[in-house]
């Protein structure tokens, strides 16, 4: 089975973010003054060929682990799995 | 005997013919190795140089981290061989996990290139045993992923086991601590932000570099005869 996956990578809250800080003090001059708290990180959408859903999750948990996140200063989170054809269609 | 550094060139290293020139300078031997390369033996020190191994993609050092050559280095590191990583090689001396901590964007996000001052703080490593404690040298930073960061737990171990080697006397990145390199708790692998391959030479500005680089000869050469 192929499953469409999507990781989120985050700075983990004690690690100061340079770059979310950057964009939320640009903001207010784009009429944003609402918005708070902006932190920057990045997501990753691949396929996982795997027997069932349970291994496809564990193997995108392991990817995320070994390489896609640096756990001393990241965090990671799944943000979707979903099974697909091979078209790639759910 | 003439002690042996070799230089581990990643796909996008681009400082690894300064540390050839640096060592073979003050009168050491140095070759380029390869990535790809499965064995080290024939070295006595093994030098990760400064660059953007595999474009910085990912995180700076994640993706060389998983070099052919990094399992060789890891055991040549294991068994008491001296390895430094200069910038983008202590990048990926922490991605590895030889070294504890990481390094993020600087904290102004923008790239620092200019000379910095900083001090020995501690001569526990293969690179500052045989420079007095508190000596002040000047040496190049270069870089845009310089500010060191690790938890509150692996601060004060790094500080309490003399780890700190090298600490910056005007931060120039947001580094903790002011931290500019440390080593493992058996001080044969150091990793450091500043260049001092690029200040081995009174032509371009300065030689407080060469002392660090003939610290590490030195040690080396002795642990080898």
């Amino acid at each position: 089975m192929r499953f469409a996956v999507h990781l989120e990578v985050r700075l983990r809250p004690t690690i100061a973010d340079p770059e979310g800080a950057t964009i939320e003090r640009a903001l207010p001059a784009l009429g944003f003054d609402d918005i708070h708290q902006v932190r920057a990180g990045r997501s990753f959408r691949l396929e996982i060929e795997a027997e069932s859903e349970e291994a496809a999750r564990s193997r995108a948990g392991e990817l995320a682990h070994r390489l896609l996140a640096n756990p001393v200063m990241e965090d990671t989170a799944l943000l979707s799995l979903v099974a697909i054809d091979a078209a790639g269609v759910p | 005997m003439t002690t042996r550094v070799g230089v581990v060139l990643f796909p996008g290293s681009n400082c690894e013919h300064d540390v050839v020139r640096a060592v073979r300078g003050i009168g050491g031997e140095a070759d380029i190795v390869w990535h790809a390369a499965t064995d080290v033996d024939a070295y006595d020190v093994i030098v990760l140089p400064g660059g953007f191994a595999h474009g910085d993609y990912l995180r700076a050092g994640a993706l060389a981290r998983f070099a052919p050559v990094m399992g060789a280095v890891a055991d040549f590191a294991a068994a008491g061989g001296p390895v430094v990583g200069i910038c983008n090689g202590f990048q990926v001396l922490t991605e590895a996990g030889l070294l504890p901590g990481a390094l993020q964007k600087n904290a102004h996000l923008r790239f620092v290139c200019a000379p910095c001052a900083v001090r020995v703080d501690s001569t526990k490593s293969v690179l500052t045993r045989g420079v007095p404690l508190g000596t002040e040298l000047v040496l190049p930073v270069n870089h845009f992923v310089g500010r060191f960061v690790c938890d509150e737990a692996t601060l004060a171990e790094l500080v309490a086991e003399e780890r700190v080697i090298l600490r910056y006397l005007d931060n120039p990145n947001g580094s903790i601590d002011d931290i500019a390199g440390i080593c493992n708790r058996e001080g044969n692998v150091v990793g450091l932000m500043p260049h001092p391959e690029r200040a081995a030479d009174a032509l371009v500005g300065g030689v407080d570099g060469a002392f660090l680089l003939g610290s590490l000869l030195e040690v080396a050469g002795v642990a080898a005869a």
